[in-house]
């Protein structure tokens, strides 16, 4: 089962601390939607409006048309998976995963068949009678997935899942949680602060900023074409060159005034938006890339940070010319 | 200087134990009197004992008393240690404090206090009212263990329970409660040897039905005999064996 979530201008004070500020978001049946922002942005804030664990100080939550004003979270049609898991210790696997459907008077025989397909959907058939201490910290979190997705939700709310995983892992979670979620088709809400996890699972990406929603789109959108200075800081490393009256630091530009944003791996010897000749200051090789800073000849207090291709073998001190192939500009 | 600390162990065991030694040891006593010399082992005390219908009648109060009452002070005393814990109420340092306060009362007063109220409310000494005299002297004992338990840890996965559908009954019941099994069953065993050593509160609040402490100060009113000392090894029996079980389906299953 799946649903739209309409978020309805938003507020939620504390006191005088603002964590949202008129926030409002249409997400469709089915996507895969991240809320990506840094800690205290207001995301799981957000998150947990959604799944009814708080109520906001204004504004309307919908879940497929339905208003959810004073429903509390047991009678949504969310499910939420929890960033520490919250299994519960004192029950088999199986016990866990079934106790939405206990909660919703299935018969026994019906919860255990049901638990053990869920289980054997995230990967962990044949363990239903294991207890949590005996599984890893990433095995875990598959419980803790089936046991949200057996309810058969509406709507699945991810609360920074795969955050106390260590990095190979919680790659593979990733790919995994997009083909769960392809699989089952429920629409998928998830909090993160990494943004490489963003882009790796997410139809669309909302960036969060200081209670605020700063940029919403697909991953390369919201990359290449940020549509403020936040989100393109926030989404990956990129060099900020100001230009005024169609002036940059190294030259003259092809461009309205503001800031021009060049990702790092945008920066060529092949580029169309010329910067110039740049003399190489320290060089690291990455394994995928080679990372370089540079400084323009013509302007020798500007330092931009490069990649360029595996391939490259630059030394210091020499001069290379170089030119952006995308970039964007942003005022502020 | 390793065999002074051996022989300070020993005596502080023996400090400790040869009071119930002694008492253990002259309940097998083959005469009318529990006091040295020891003349020879002898089973007739026992016999006697449990063939006595009053005192196995007030073994079986005293077993009432303990396992009802513990049981309704650690249903009192988890429920508001789990209130006291979630939610942020004006006062809960008092209430607490209010809560825990009878530890700190002595047995006598409370009972004193609990049969002037008996009699004005017209309530009879009976194992009823001991039974509530023990729930007041148990319900913070079970109230400070349950508080001292709650962690965040339960506390996700209770929110985990409601986003599943449970309400909020289910939730205590299926989640919180089970979660807590071992110091609930500490806090439940402790009461209930409590419970069945308790003798003034007991003494003041039955008539009719007596528990066993009780009966044993009347059968030490008629003189010293072996048979008091044989009743006073099982009720040792009984609390040891309670102790037992605490340690081995607690705390062992805890480590």
């Amino acid at each position: 089962m799946t649903a739209a979530v309409s978020i309805l201008n938003i507020s939620q004070r504390y006191g005088t601390a603002t964590a949202l500020d008129a926030v409002s978001l249409e997400i469709a049946a089915g996507e895969f939607v991240v809320l990506l922002g840094p800690s205290g942005c207001g995301k799981t804030t957000l998150l947990n409006i959604i799944g009814g664990f708080a109520e906001p100080t204004s504004g309307q939550v919908l879940i497929g048309g339905r208003d959810m004003a004073g429903v509390a979270a047991k009678d949504r049609p969310t499910t939420t998976v929890f960033q520490d898991y919250a299994l519960f210790p004192h029950m088999s696997l199986r016990d866990n995963v079934a106790f939405g459907l206990r909660m919703r008077g299935a018969s026994r025989a019906d919860r255990a068949t049901k638990a053990d397909a869920m289980l054997a959907l995230v990967g962990l058939d044949g363990r239903g009678d294991r207890r949590p201490h005996e599984l890893s910290g990433g095995q875990r979190q598959r419980v803790a997935l089936a046991r949200a997705l057996a309810v058969e939700p509406d709507v699945l709310l991810l609360d920074e899942p795969l955050g106390a995983l260590d990095l190979k892992l919680r790659r593979q979670m990733q790919e995994e949680l997009k083909a769960i979620q392809r699989r089952v088709g429920t629409t998928f809400v998830h909090v993160t602060h990494d943004q490489e996890e963003a882009m790796a699972i997410a139809d669309r990406i909302v960036v969060m900023n200081a209670g605020r929603v700063e940029d919403f789109g697909p991953p390369r959108q919201v990359y290449l074409q940020p549509k403020t200075l936040f989100t393109a800081g926030f989404m990956g490393e990129v060099n900020r060159i100001p230009v005024t009256n169609g002036q940059a630091p190294f030259g003259p530009v092809p461009v309205p005034d503001g800031t021009l944003c060049l990702r790092p791996e945008a920066i060529s010897a092949t580029g169309s938006l010329h910067i110039g000749l740049c003399k190489v200051i320290d060089i690291a090789f990455f394994g995928t890339h080679v990372r370089v800073h540079v400084t323009p000849l013509s302007a020798p207090d500007l330092a931009l940070v490069v990649h360029l291709p595996q391939s490259a073998v630059p030394e210091v001190g020499a001069v290379l010319n170089l030119g952006a192939e995308t970039f964007v500009v942003l005022q502020g | 200087m390793r065999a002074l600390s051996w022989a300070y162990l020993a005596l502080a065991y023996a400090f400790i134990f040869l009071p119930v030694v002694v008492l253990v040891v002259f309940s097998f006593q083959d005469g009318r009197l529990p006091v040295p010399p020891f003349k020879g082992v002898t089973l007739d005390w026992y016999a006697q004992v449990l063939g006595d219908d009053d005192l196995m009648a007030a073994l079986l109060n005293s077993l009432l008393v303990a396992v009802v009452s513990s049981l309704v002070a650690l249903t009192l005393g988890f429920l508001a240690a789990h209130a006291l814990a979630r939610v942020r109420l004006p006062g809960s340092a008092l209430m607490r404090g209010v809560l825990i306060a009878p530890m700190t009362v002595s047995y006598l007063i409370i009972a004193l206090g609990l049969l002037t109220v008996f009699n004005q409310m017209g309530i009879r000494p009976s194992l009823w009212a001991t039974g509530i005299g023990h729930v007041v002297i148990n319900l913070p004992l079970c109230f400070a263990i349950s508080y001292a338990a709650m962690g965040d840890h339960q506390k996700n996965a209770e929110r985990a329970a409601r986003d599943l559908g449970a309400a909020e009954w289910q939730v205590l019941a299926l989640v919180s409660a089970p979660m807590l099994a071992a110091p609930l069953a500490a806090a439940f065993f402790l009461s209930v040897t409590f419970s069945w050593d308790e003798f003034i509160i007991a003494f003041l609040l039955t008539r009719f039905d007596v528990t066993l402490p009780v009966e044993i100060w009347s059968m030490l009113k008629s003189g010293l005999s072996p048979a008091t000392n044989a009743v006073g090894s099982l009720v040792f029996l009984v609390s040891v064996t309670l102790v037992f079980l605490l340690e081995l389906l607690v705390f062992r299953r805890v480590k």
